[in-house]
């Protein structure tokens, strides 16, 4: 990184380790394949496809790659999915639908540095035989679309996509396609049925897995846009160097997107593991707010569980079992697992003793009622049910009784649904109401109960006791 | 075949079974909402969510756990699973009931009901809404729900011939799924999301297609109703009748509503050999012709001062007088592929003591389309053949017409079709002798003849009849016919009696015993062996176009079948 200076006041902290961001913000970089090139980009691409498609696929399983959507997933082993026996069309597509409230890293990839992007699904695609590949984006990225589409026509004209790249036999066409303007969007199979031009309604699985029965009932590998630069980092460095990157089943580096009351929040690339959460809010993002303390936070994204700041965890450590609380968490995929959350898409939601805990699960939940595609009737109904129980605890109509109602409603989401937006919706409820139940509890009262706030109210109320009514 | 335990009993089921299919035949009814076998399975409902295990899955060299029958002991999954759309596998187990299970249920009832308007009491579904049921047997009976509901459309109308309540709607996508899988007329989705989601109809189009009352029968609720059928009469006073529908050569099984004598809805029978789950739309509105306005109640007789009701003896003697004086070759009849295997039966032997061999019936053709809808618009063309002997259905049409023209021909019975219809000149028909007419409904032809029979409507007698491909079907009586209408086969006994005083026949069963004597295609059959689903009697060339697609569906394994 010596080489690159970075615009004035937003140099990466000294911990970050740069590798998918390293030229963001970066002085005198812009969009265009020349600036790419000067820098040694494609020729990742080009080495890849003098490759077996299958060696790559190999480096990328010893790299130990796990997705940045969302899931963790192993990516080697997800493309070693395809069924051996296909005859259909492979596809891959680029999952640039980046929606999940805290989650802010794949824009600046896509708005700053498209050509790494580019190069990554090249290899990739080469990698698992796809010819055609899509870019999902974000509908409410506009300028970054414009921005793909100028670049995949530079990549065109570098003979680095279409027929027979760079002589190898390896055509390949990418697309960019504007998403339709929901969270749901970015759910691969929901994904998928947009892309195919119907409602995102994600499909079931089994036995539609994308990886069998994608795009056009075809083989597909969606993958995250982050994920998929991390490929061609892979191919730079080849699977075991990488894999030294970051902590054993935890490789690489990530884009941890920190929000809330930090003194800095913003983007910061780490290796992954190698920083506690602590390490995370007081060194890289200045500590908290003056005079604040820490109260919770939602570690990747606003549908991983809350940990409550006084929280203490047992972890594995070696052989060994220890406690640890919050502050002491490495960010990575099994420790927060372990403590009972996840590591999601990166989005660490820190909160002070400033904040309601109320008014936060609300307005969470806001969020997921807004964006549940109502396909399936737990998380359709579930997810609207919760929003209505917060609006009227935050408003002051909340009766205690509201409090186990919620978790109630949460528990009969949780795992009964068609995707696992049903979890991203009833986890955030879920665990307020394990963690902040007291508090959640002091903003109802019990001179509510029984009490209706509407004419409407009154009529359900009725039917509620099973004594005669009046 | 592989083995699957259901609720603690081991059982056996092709490869690919649908877990809901396997449970269905172990005797356990897993309650659903979208999944239908006719069409494809979303999932969405979760109303079927059961409890599935699997043996577990072993580190190499270690010895599986057993149970008392020496068999694999299954890892029970915490998360339940759909059993509409998985399918069994080899040593899986399900669980229909149990804790997890049960909470499942009581869970998604619950969440169909918070939003729902409760309006049963003027609700069409009521009595036979999978809401209602389930909510008996699988849901709560307090509700912890005291916010307000989402508001939505009400009587909405998507089409001429159903209207919508989008409150009511449980969002399960059959009736969207079915326009897109059978009619492939896509016109129903969603707008909107979450619990706001509506259905609607495209923009601009209309739920207006075929067939578009099996959405009614599929809507597990009561979102979906029939402009016909609307606040006309609480379900469960309704008597189910299996029939067919007479509508045209397809004979779709149907199930007639009737009450107290009256018709209030057709829906359709399953039956996989002719139309599957569904019918068509003008099928299912064949009943309102038995109380149109003009419909015959009484036998006529034609008088001085036009007609005048009569008597059954009186209108017999009077066409017996008519007839006497005739002979064979100046008497036809012009019979109708309308009629029973047992009417025309009875119209051969009327032709048998006539002598004559002008005998006939009234062809019919329409568009057919590529799924029910025939193209033979008579409902029994090939019992016609069958039984009338005829080899080209409608091929001595116009030498009777020549004949009544000159004269030759001085007297038609006209059973069941109107003359004029078919043809027939008003003032040749004038001229004749003597005319006779059977018909359900006043008719030009009627208006000229000298004695006019009422006729009972489909669903007002029974008798049997042969579709398009061949397969012999029976239809059963739901309703007394009006006035003094009888069932045609004892008018037809009763006119052979006045002109020939003798006949011994009582029963419809006779009838077809006769018939099952003299014709070789009856023989060994009887009404009761014919049964609810028909039997297969003549070979024909025929296909059943919406069959043929859904068994193309079936080995795609789109779909159950
Ligand atoms: C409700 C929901 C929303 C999602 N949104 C995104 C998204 O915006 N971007 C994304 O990359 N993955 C998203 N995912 C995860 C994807 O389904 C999929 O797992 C991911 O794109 C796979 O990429 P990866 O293996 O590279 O992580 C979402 C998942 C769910 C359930
Ligand atoms: S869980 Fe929610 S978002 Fe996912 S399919 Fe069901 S309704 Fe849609
Ligand atoms: S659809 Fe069923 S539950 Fe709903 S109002 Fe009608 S009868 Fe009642
Ligand atoms: S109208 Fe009826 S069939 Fe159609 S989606 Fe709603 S509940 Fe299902
Ligand atoms: S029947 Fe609806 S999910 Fe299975």
């Amino acid at each position: 990184m010596g080489d690159i200076t970075y615009k004035a006041g937003r140099e990466p902290h000294p911990r970050e380790k740069r590798l998918i961001f390293r030229n963001v913000d970066r002085e005198g970089w812009d969009t265009s394949i020349d600036c790419a090139m000067k820098d040694g980009g494609y020729e990742q691409a080009k080495k890849a496809l003098t490759l077996e498609p299958k060696a790559i696929t190999d480096e990328v399983k010893t790299s130990g790659l796990r997705g940045r959507g969302g899931a963790g997933f192993p990516t080697g082993v997800k493309w070693g999915f395809i069924p051996p026996t296909n005859t259909k069309p492979v596809y891959l597509i680029c999952n640039a639908d980046e929606s999940e409230p805290g989650t802010f890293k794949d824009r600046y990839i896509l708005h700053q540095d498209p050509h790494q992007l580019i190069e990554g699904m090249i290899i990739s695609c080469y990698a698992v035989g796809a010819k055609l590949a899509y870019i999902y984006v974000r509908e409410e990225f506009p300028e970054a679309a414009k921005i793909l589409e100028k670049a995949i026509g530079e990549a065109h004209e570098k003979g680095f996509l279409g027929k027979d790249i760079q002589g190898s036999g390896f055509d390949l066409e990418i697309y960019v396609h504007r998403g339709a303007g929901a969270y749901i969007c970015g759910e691969e199979t929901g994904l998928i049925e947009s892309l195919e031009g119907k409602r995102p309604y994600p499909r079931i699985k089994p036995p539609y897995f994308p990886a069998a029965l994608g795009l056009y009932m075809s083989p597909t590998i969606v993958n995250n846009v982050e994920t998929l630069c991390h490929v061609k980092h892979i191919m730079e460095m080849g699977g075991e160097e990488y894999a030294k990157l970051g902590t054993p089943r935890n490789t690489g580096t990530r884009i941890l997107c920190v929000s809330g009351d930090v003194q800095q929040p913003g983007y910061y690339e780490v290796e992954v593991g190698k920083l506690t959460f602590g390490e995370l809010v007081n060194d890289v993002c200045g500590g908290l707010k003056s005079g604040r303390k820490l109260k919770a936070v939602i570690p990747g994204g606003s549908s991983a569980k809350v940990l409550r700041a006084d929280e203490r965890f047992k972890i594995k450590k070696g052989d060994d079992e220890v406690e640890i609380g919050v502050e002491d968490i490495p960010m990575d995929f099994d420790t927060l697992m372990a403590c009972g959350s996840m590591a999601g898409s990166g989005g660490v939601i820190v909160m002070d003793d400033s904040r309601s805990m109320t008014w936060v699960l609300n307005n969470i939940n806001n969020f997921y009622a807004h964006e549940s595609c109502g396909q399936c009737t737990p998380c359709r109904e579930g997810s609207l049910w919760m929003k209505k129980i917060t609006d009227r605890v935050v408003s002051g109509g909340g009766t205690p009784s509201d409090i186990d109602t919620l978790a109630g409603v949460a528990k009969n989401i949780d795992g009964r649904t068609i995707c696992a937006f049903g979890e991203a919706c009833s986890w955030p409820t879920s665990s307020f109401v394990a963690k902040f139940r007291d508090e959640l509890v002091a903003s109802t009262t019990e001179e509510n109960a029984g009490k209706a706030t509407t004419p409407e109210a009154a009529a359900q109320r009725r039917y509620l006791k099973a004594e005669p009514v009046a | 075949m592989v083995n699957v335990q259901i609720d603690g009993t081991w059982m056996q089921f092709p490869k690919g079974t649908r877990m809901i299919e396997a449970c269905r035949q172990a005797g356990v009814e897993v309650p659903h909402y979208c999944y239908h076998p006719k069409l494809t399975s979303p999932g969405n409902c979760r109303m079927c969510l059961v409890q599935m295990g699997m043996p577990p899955r072993l580190a190499p060299g270690q010895e599986p756990e057993k149970d008392e029958d020496g068999r694999t002991k299954i890892q029970w999954m915490p998360r339940p699973a759909i059993a509409c759309a998985n399918t069994v596998a080899d040593g899986m187990g399900i669980r229909t009931g149990g804790e997890l299970v049960d909470e499942c249920r009581r869970g998604v009832m619950e969440f169909l009901l918070i939003n729902h308007p409760l309006d049963c009491p003027i609700c069409d579904q009521a009595g036979e809404c999978r809401l209602q049921e389930f909510s008996v047997e699988h849901g709560n009976g307090v509700s912890r729900f005291v916010d307000n509901k989402v508001k939505k459309p009400k009587n909405v109308d998507i089409g001429p011939r159903i209207r919508l309540d989008d409150e009511r709607c449980i969002m399960c996508s059959r009736c969207i799924r079915f326009c897109q899988e059978i009619p492939e007329d896509d016109v129903l989705g969603f707008t909107d999301r979450g619990s706001h989601t509506v259905l609607t109809t495209h923009p601009g189009k209309k739920l207006a297609n075929d067939y578009s009352l099996n959405t009614v029968d599929i809507c597990p609720v009561g979102a979906l109703t029939s402009n016909d059928f609307r606040f006309q009469m609480r379900v469960w006073f309704l008597k189910e009748t299996p029939s067919i529908c007479t509508g045209c050569g397809r004979g779709c099984n149907t199930i007639l509503g009737s009450r107290e004598d009256e018709m209030y809805r057709i829906t359709p029978r399953e039956n996989d050999a002719v139309n599957s789950s569904w019918m068509c739309d003008h099928g299912r509105q064949e009943f309102q012709l038995l109380s149109n306005e003009r419909r015959l109640t009484d036998p006529l007789v034609l008088g001085d001062q036009g007609h005048r009701l009569s008597s059954w003896s009186e209108a017999h003697q009077t066409a017996a007088a008519g007839l006497k004086l005739l002979g064979p070759e100046e008497i036809a009849i012009v019979a109708s592929a309308r009629m029973t295997n047992e009417e025309l039966y009875m119209v051969r032997r009327l032709a048998a003591h006539l002598k004559t061999e002008w005998v006939d019936v009234v062809p019919r053709s329409q568009e057919g389309d590529d799924l029910l809808i025939a193209e033979d618009a008579n409902p029994n063309s090939l019992g016609a053949k069958l039984v009338l002997g005829l080899e080209n259905p409608g091929a001595k049409l116009a030498d009777i017409k020549a004949g009544v023209e000159k004269g030759t021909i001085k007297a038609v019975l006209a059973f069941d079709e109107n003359l004029i219809g078919a043809g027939f000149e008003e003032a040749s028909l004038k001229k004749l002798a003597f005319l006779l007419n059977t018909h359900l409904l006043a008719n030009p032809t009627a208006d000229v003849a000298q004695v006019v029979y009422p006729s009972a409507g489909f669903a007002e007698k029974r008798g049997s009849m042969i579709n398009v491909t061949g397969r012999l079907q029976r239809l059963n009586q739901a309703v007394q016919p009006p006035g003094q209408v009888m069932e045609n086969w004892e008018v037809l006994r009763d006119l052979i009696q006045a002109l020939t005083g003798s006949n011994g026949l009582y029963m419809i069963e006779d009838v077809f015993k006769l018939m099952a004597g003299e014709i070789a295609a009856f023989k060994g059959l009887s009404l009761t062996k014919i049964g609810d689903l028909g039997v297969a009697l003549l070979e024909t060339e025929e296909k059943v176009p919406l069959l043929e697609k859904e068994r193309e569906r079936v080995a795609k394994g789109l779909i159950v079948g």
